[in-house]
């Protein structure tokens, strides 16, 4: 029976970039994914003829172009084109608009409030000091701060020579910033309602926090820590919808000698004597590896694919607690044309960019907390986008697709989850929607509605948590998922773990696959294939 | 719903704003060299360098200067507040005068420069590169003091040269004489109103002109109207030009010559008044400002680092130069800016250099690359400190000015 090197177990684009750089080191790698198709989260799908969604995550800004650039992912066919602003309409008819021109975009904050348009100054630059400071350990291995081994010790001293590079004054804004709320943060710089509202819906993007909820402040770095061409903080859109970037990746992987079955389920990781031996998959077929890699979230890697005779209790039952609690929904549209908007002015920029409706902290809130109590959001909020104005691959011509993510909605409702109930779910947002514009409803062609039960059955994502472990200070750096279990070593010999519920967390980021592949390669000893940082200086 | 005109506030098309003075500046720019100031379409060039340079020098330039951040600050404790916010002690700032500032974070890092104008009992204008209301709203806390930011609703030109005088009182003001540097006065112009005070940017004899936008074209056809009448020459100039004199004149610009502290994202990378030569601001004699403690403190112990103004041996661009304490010594600092110098026939820069142990280096050296046909070449140029301006002229000061 033929014996890989390493087998990666899921076709998310962690596990397919996991899976390339130990191929380009010269291992033999499978990639065995439960789906028809790759991409776990970051995937396009052809649901109605003619158009393509992308039918989870949807804009990219977190992906490293260190890893782009080592995959050669832009010859494999990947293209991330910037998009452009972000608009909050109001309920009394008027907008924000965050202008992708520096000029038009503080001129218009100044329509709202004078001092806003000063204060976003300050706050453009204290955020800078926080991404700076982050963005420098997303391609790095957490260090165990209890261990004395050497490269802890000395990781551990890059960590605090990183964090004491910062002044004694940002130290405290620093750890203040961590444990804020985003509301309270932002209301240091803001006083307009709309501005507040408008800045704050980054923060509970995926998280089942409310924006008065301590620890939402740094969710707002986490959408504010990625790039585009250096760009800090700037979103694209992957040209054929996210879909492109799992597959641009499993192109290079192939290129790189590497092989990816679909439709092939893993039952379980084989071990034998505390070491992983392969996988069994749901067919009964058994595949032996040197090495396993677990794609899945850590719940899902420790409570559904190992046998918990193999696990230490202590890490099961951290497993078990560990914070993964779906809180999002997702709509995917298939438009006869294009809807308007009237509030804006006749060919504004604004419809190219983030689209929200939304505009008072108080309404974010209150959208928590229908969450809190196993309702959707009856007044949700949405980040809307509207990608075919730019992608001409993703729709017929003239016709479009609009992606709707949303915020709130929950993992259980009073009765649970039925069909009935996910379409009012998806209707309740059409409404939302068509409130600010009057055509919407008419395009309507075809919708996807998700719900977290949706996201997991598909992705396997537990409770549809789109970042596989929420982003809080416990589960974050050397905390994820679990403390002793950050350096992407699983429990038993040979088995890893290469996810998002791993360091650096959730997004289209490919950083959890690099790091995971920089530690096996090490153990393996052979040649590190994995990207060095940039570095920002 | 909000009202019409809430929601006809906002033109997206218009990416830099048009200045009241736009329509004659717009007709004077024969290149079409625009850059942004502060959001507003402003000419870099509007003719030749040389040409614009020289009107500052010798005969007379005009400038449009609405861009420059504005703030009205009035109330009872107008006075109390601003004396906070600066370095420097303005408690004797009499009506009518002005005073060039500068103001500091907490930590004793300058946020930004400026001028303060007295403008009637009680009632101030500050001007500043950088857009401050944040700062000053956070700086009023507790203070019954009234701010506002007036940058849109006031007009202003900058008439400077050796003809300056003549040139405005040929425009039909005629109470400019007696006016001495840094002095206010308020005149009627065709029945509207016009505040000139005797400041500038440039070094050399000059006056800043305020109106109302409404009146802007017509105190701009004022002015130019002394060109058409045969009797001075009087020239638009752009930034460019404007960067030339600024440096002969040694005037900082903040955000090129050092990096203001609320925009500063790298620790160390602010500056103190110090370190960027305004340490002759600083008075602790006063019973506080903000960033006082800081600047005590640092104030006791070795200068680590300083803005100097270096002379430039020969006539090749220090761009970007890295300064060395020798030639091929050790790296001290960069440039910050330069310019050839048409009057001294000599390049001039602003150096952020390091001190070690509080000491000026003996000696710097500049590395310089430059280009000839696409062809590029290195070479190195010793670099003499300046204590002075690089070009301070007597009547820049002299009242009544001198005819010329
Ligand atoms: C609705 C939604 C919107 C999002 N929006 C964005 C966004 O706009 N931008 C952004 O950057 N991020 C976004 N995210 C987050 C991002 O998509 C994910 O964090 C990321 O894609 C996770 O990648 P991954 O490779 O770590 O895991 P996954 O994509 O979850 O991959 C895991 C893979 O394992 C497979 N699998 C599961 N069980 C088995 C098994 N037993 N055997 C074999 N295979 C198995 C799954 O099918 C899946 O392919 C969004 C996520 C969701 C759900």
């Amino acid at each position: 029976m033929k014996k890989y090197d390493a087998i990666v177990i899921g076709a998310g684009h962690n596990g397919l970039t996991n899976a390339a750089f130990l191929a380009k080191a010269g291992l033999d790698v499978l990639v065995l994914e439960k789906n028809e198709y790759i991409g776990g989260a970051t995937v396009s799908r052809e649901l109605y003829e003619g158009w393509k969604y992308s039918n989870c995550s949807y804009v990219c800004s977190l992906f490293r172009p260190e890893i782009y650039q080592a995959l050669d992912l832009g010859r494999h066919g990947l293209e991330v084109v910037p998009l452009q602003g972000s608009t909050t309409f109001k309920q009394n008819g008027d907008y924000f608009g965050s202008y992708h021109q520096p000029t038009v975009r503080r001129r218009e904050i100044a329509r709202h409030s004078k001092r806003d348009a000063d204060a976003s100054v300050r706050f453009d630059a204290d955020l800078m000091k926080w991404c700076r400071l982050i963005r420098g350990f997303l391609l790095r291995t957490p260090p165990d701060p209890s261990s004395l081994k050497m490269r802890d010790v000395m990781e551990f001293a890059h960590l605090l020579k990183q964090f004491y590079s910062l002044s004694e004054s940002q130290i405290y804004e620093f750890i203040r910033f961590f444990t804020m709320s985003i509301a309270e943060y932002l209301e240091e710089y803001f006083e307009s309602d709309v501005i507040l509202a408008h800045f704050s819906g980054g923060s509970i993007i995926g998280t089942g926090l409310g924006v008065y909820s301590p620890g939402t402040a740094y969710v707002l770095l986490h959408h504010a820590m990625g790039d585009i061409d250096g760009n800090v903080g700037s979103w694209g859109f992957a040209r054929g919808g996210m879909g492109s970037v799992a597959n641009a990746i499993a192109s290079s992987f192939k290129a790189l000698g590497g092989e990816v079955r679909t439709a092939a389920e893993v039952q379980q990781i084989i071990v034998k004597g505390r070491t992983a031996m392969g996988v069994v998959l749901t067919s009964g077929e058994e595949i032996s590896a040197r090495v396993v890699v677990s794609n899945l979230d850590a719940k899902r890697t420790f409570l559904g694919v190992m046998d918990r005779n193999d696990l230490p209790e202590a890490l099961l039952h951290r497993a078990e607690h560990f914070k993964i609690r779906g809180s999002s929904g997702k709509l995917n549209i298939a438009l006869d044309g294009m809807p308007v908007f009237p509030a804006l002015p006749p060919g504004s920029p604004l419809t190219l960019g983030h689209m929200h409706f939304t505009d008072t902290l108080e309404r974010l809130e209150r959208a928590y907390d229908d969450w809190k109590d196993d309702r959707w959001s009856a007044d949700p909020y949405v980040d809307t986008l509207i990608p075919t104005q730019y992608d001409p691959t993703m729709a017929p011509p003239g016709k479009h697709m609009m992606s709707v993510f949303v915020q709130y909605c929950p993992v259980e409702v009073e009765g649970g989850w039925t069909a009935a109930k996910r379409d009012a779910f998806g209707a309740a947002v059409i409404d939302q929607i068509a409130q600010h514009s009057p055509n919407f409803k008419q395009l309507i062609l075809h919708a996807e509605v998700r719900t977290p039960r949706e996201i997991e059955a598909e992705t396997g994502l537990t409770q549809g948590n789109i970042f596989q472990g929420e982003l809080t200070l416990d589960q974050l750096m050397f905390n994820r998922p679990f403390p002793g279990y950050a350096q992407y070593r699983g429990p038993v010999k040979n088995m890893y773990m290469c996810s998002s519920s791993t360091h650096p967390g959730g997004g289209v980021m490919g950083a959890p696959g690099a790091n995971a592949a920089r530690e096996i390669l090490r153990d393996l000893g052979r040649t590190d294939t994995t990207p060095r940082d940039f570095g920002d200086d | 719903m909000a009202s019409q005109q809430q929601l006809a506030g906002h033109d997206f098309h218009e990416v830099l704003k048009a200045s009241p003075f736009h329509a004659r500046v717009e007709e004077q720019s024969l290149v079409k060299n625009w850059m942004s100031w502060n959001g507003y379409q402003t000419a870099r060039v509007y003719d030749t360098l040389a040409s614009e340079y020289f009107a500052i020098r010798s005969s007379c330039s005009v400038m449009d200067l609405t861009p420059m951040e504005k703030y009205r600050i009035s109330g009872p404790d107008a006075l109390t507040f601003l004396n906070r916010l600066v370095v420097r002690d303005i408690s004797a700032l009499k009506p009518h005068r002005v005073t060039y500032v500068a103001w500091c974070n907490d930590e004793g890092k300058v946020l930004d420069d400026g001028t303060i104008f007295h403008l009637e009992p009680g009632t101030y204008r500050l001007c500043s590169q950088h857009h401050q209301l944040d700062w000053l709203l956070i700086s009023s806390l507790g203070m019954n003091v009234l701010i506002e930011e007036e940058t849109h609703e006031v007009a202003a030109l900058a008439v400077q040269g050796p003809t300056a005088c003549s040139v405005l009182t040929a425009a039909g003001f005629d109470t400019l004489s007696q006016l001495k540097p840094f002095g206010i006065t308020h005149t009627l112009l065709n029945g509207f109103e016009v505040m000139i005070s005797r400041t500038g940017y440039t070094g050399d004899l000059g006056y800043e002109l305020w109106v109302a936008p409404a009146n802007a074209l017509a105190l701009w056809d004022a002015v130019f109207g002394v060109k058409q009448r045969g009797l001075y020459d009087v020239r638009c100039i752009g930034l460019g030009a404007l960067e030339m004199v600024r440096i002969e004149a040694g005037f900082i610009m903040p955000g090129d010559d050092f990096n203001t502290a609320e925009t500063t994202v790298r620790a160390g990378h602010d500056r103190s008044p110090f370190e960027i030569g305004l340490g002759w601001l600083v008075d602790f004699d006063k019973p506080h400002f903000t960033g006082k403690q800081a600047l005590l403190k640092e104030h006791g112990q070795p200068i680590k680092r300083r803005l100097l103004k270096l002379a430039v041996e020969g006539n090749k661009a220090p761009a970007d130069s890295f300064l060395y304490d020798g030639k091929r010594g050790r790296r001290i600092g960069t440039i910050k800016s330069h310019t050839w110098s048409p009057i001294l026939k000599a390049t001039l820069a602003m150096a952020d250099i390091e001190y070690r142990n509080g000491v000026v280096p003996a000696q710097i050296w500049a590395e310089i690359y430059y280009q000839k046909e696409l062809e590029w070449r290195a070479t190195w140029a010793r670099c003499t400190i300046s204590k002075a301006p690089f070009w301070a002229h007597p009547r820049r000061s002299a009242t009544p000015p001198q005819r010329c």
